[in-house]
């Protein structure tokens, strides 16, 4: 489904990834791991298609085609999804509103008929009652005033009710109590699918005892560093990032 | 017979020039050399330019009363609604006695050129303890013509003690057309009276519009306000609101939009005079191509004034290289133990908030018109009736997709 290939990125003159290769399939869950500084978020929004993010080198493919090329909201339409380290507020902004433009937008650009507000309402309210949220969450402005639990779980709202292919989670998980991160995995559970890839990206082993990896990454200084399968977080949470450097020292 | 503005204007003492600092960032040089005709014949306009516009309504076509498209009938008992042509010929002389007042200052050119030539007007009185349950329109077409016109009206709104209105008041183009219009608007709330005003300015691209309201406000009147400014090519409006009795209000939003090379200049004048009296104003201006936005948020609050309660916020969005906006909040205070606050911002549109809708699948150019929406409707949150906010917004909406549109083409 997604394949990186020798990816570097400068950002603000600064190279941050310098040479990464990744390969994720349908049905297949993916963690990134890493110390600060190594370009993990980096990852999420060149995924993602947002600016100031220059690829010198290297390509994504997603689907057989070229990632890069599109504009976010293809890209989004055409199934990528990234849930933000830090979801933005927008004032003004309906949530409702919001996520019915984003939903009809995807489905006019995949040809699909767009939802009238009876039929979107239903859908949200099935979302709602899945992930346990409440109604409440509609009627504000998007992320406005809401605590950083509640901004997370309406990341995950989203992801529920857009369906993407590939779900991108950046740093989900920090900032988050026991119980607003098991709902958060609780959600990412629920999404599972033979037909839906995830990609979660965090600083701690902590995420992954609630959402079980097929693969775990390690990122370190732009460049995956190793990959394993779940037992490889286990031993970064015992040994700490400085182990995965010690072995890699030449 | 078409005489140029600035042999008119001479008449009256001349335009302001340059050095005017009330036409700071308003240049009539290219105005005063135009020439302009007085119009005499009524013009017909077709009924649908005004079919979304429900009754009660009074209706002027050109400055001039138009008794087909006005819809008067079953007022309010304690609602009169008159055209000024009308009360000018009728023996009362109260009726018009607003007409006195006397505009002194050297700046004040529009205000003498309407007192000596306006015809015509709008006459808006409701009695005492009259609660007027439907919405007033006052509407003003501007239709095509052979020459440009230029058209003076004067407006009444008076509410008696404890009286309540709501009025919405539309400036719109039946085709179009590059005159000058000049309105002046008295509103006088007497004690304990309620008046909400919404003024939608959406002019054709060629318009030239100089409005000044003038409100006095008694003690507990409240007064809450809208003013969008959608259309005309140059419009310049000056609000001045008097809180002449104690605890009087003015609650007041307004949207500065400048697309194009429209040019739009607003100039608030708040006066604190009695006690405890309050102001809370909010601003939002939006510039694009080569548009040009001007505000003035002066407020004074006088000797004696003690008690009294001032906010003002004029917050801005450049969306273009091209396009400029000024902003100047002023506040000047000669009482004690007030309370005063002003900020003033001009900034772009958030891309951390842009790139989250298009990352959800919002296509950009909708995304834009949404965040640009959102920052205009602000100055809505100045009004608790819903209905009321809702069809403003939707004018907002529909204005504000073309300008978002009008970003991504060039600028001729």
């Amino acid at each position: 489904m997604l394949k990186i290939e020798n990816l570097h990125v400068r950002v603000a003159g600064k190279d941050i990834l310098k040479g990464l290769s990744l390969e994720v399939k349908a049905g297949e869950i993916h963690a990134l791991m890493g110390p600060n500084g190594a370009g993990k978020s980096t990852l999420g929004n060149v995924l993602a298609g947002r600016e100031g993010y220059e690829v010198t080198e290297g390509s994504v493919m997603f689907e057989g085609r070229d990632l890069l090329a599109l504009a976010p909201e293809v890209r989004a339409a055409e199934g990528v999804f990234l849930a933000f380290q830090y979801p933005v507020e927008i004032p003004g902004v309906n949530n409702t509103y919001f996520l019915r433009a984003a939903l009809n937008a995807q489905r006019k650009h995949r040809g699909e008929p767009e939802l009238d507000s009876m039929q979107f309402l239903k859908r949200v309210r099935e979302k709602l009652s899945v992930l346990h949220l409440k109604d409440e969450l509609l009627h504000r402005a998007v992320n406005e005033g809401f605590s950083g639990g509640e901004k997370k779980r309406n990341e995950i709202f989203q992801l529920a009710l857009l369906e993407p292919k590939l779900a991108i989670l950046d740093e989900t998980d920090s900032g988050l109590d026991i119980d607003a991160l098991k709902a958060v995995a609780d959600g990412v559970n629920l999404m599972r699918s033979p037909e839906r890839a995830f990609l979660v990206i965090t600083h701690y082993q902590r995420l992954l005892d609630y959402i079980k990896p097929d693969v775990v990454h390690v990122l370190s200084d732009g460049r995956i560093v190793e990959s394993g399968g779940p037992e490889l977080a286990l031993e970064l949470e015992a040994h700490g990032y400085a182990w995965v450097k010690d072995r890699i020292a030449p | 017979m078409s005489v140029s503005l600035a042999a008119l204007a001479e008449t009256v003492g001349g335009l302001p020039g340059p050095r005017s600092e009330r036409w700071k960032y308003t240049s009539l040089r290219a105005l005063s050399a135009r020439n302009f005709a007085t119009s005499d014949d009524a013009v017909v306009v077709a009924p649908s330019v005004i079919a979304a516009i429900p009754a009660p309504r009074i209706v002027f076509v050109n400055g001039r009363f138009d008794a087909t498209l006005s819809q008067l009938d079953g007022l309010t008992s304690g609602l009169s609604v008159q055209p000024l042509s009308q009360a000018l010929a009728g023996d009362d002389a109260r009726a018009v006695n607003f007409l006195d007042r006397r505009f002194e200052l050297a700046d004040e050119t529009f205000s003498r050129l309407n007192a000596a030539l306006a015809k015509d007007g709008a006459v808006v009185r409701v009695a005492a303890d009259t609660q007027a349950e439907t919405v007033l329109h006052l509407v003003f077409v501007s239709a095509t013509s052979d020459t440009d016109l230029a058209i003076h009206a004067r407006h009444l709104i008076e509410l008696r003690e404890n009286a309540s209105l709501t009025v919405i008041e539309h400036h719109v183009a039946a085709g179009a057309h590059r005159h000058l219009t000049n309105h002046l608007v008295h509103v006088h709330l007497k004690p304990g009276s309620r008046l909400v005003h919404a003024r939608v300015q959406d002019e054709d691209s060629g318009a030239t519009l100089i409005a000044r309201t003038d409100a006095v406000l008694a003690s507990n009147a409240e007064h809450h306000r809208v003013d969008l400014e959608l259309g005309a090519g140059l419009s310049r409006h000056e609000l001045n609101v008097a809180l002449q009795g104690e605890q009087a209000r003015v609650i007041a939003g307004g949207a500065l939009l400048a697309t194009g090379r429209q040019h739009v200049d607003t100039r608030l004048g708040i006066e604190h005079i009695a006690r405890n009296t309050s102001c809370d104003l909010h601003w939002r201006g939006l510039a694009s191509g080569r548009g040009r936005v001007a505000f003035h948020g002066g407020i004074t609050i006088r000797a004696g004034a003690d008690g009294s309660d001032a906010s003002l916020s004029s917050k801005n969005l450049l969306l273009s290289d091209g396009a400029e906006i000024d902003t100047q909040p002023v506040l000047e205070i000669h009482a004690d133990e007030v309370k005063a606050a002003h900020g003033a911002t001009v900034g772009r549109l958030n891309d951390t908030a842009l790139f989250y809708l298009r990352s959800r699948g919002i296509p950009e150019a909708q995304a834009r018109a949404l965040l640009t929406l959102a920052f205009c409707k602000e100055v809505l949150s100045v009004l608790d009736d819903s209905k009321l906010v809702e069809s403003l917004a939707t004018m907002l909406e529909a204005r504000l997709s073309q300008l978002v549109v009008s970003q991504l083409e060039p600028v001729p």
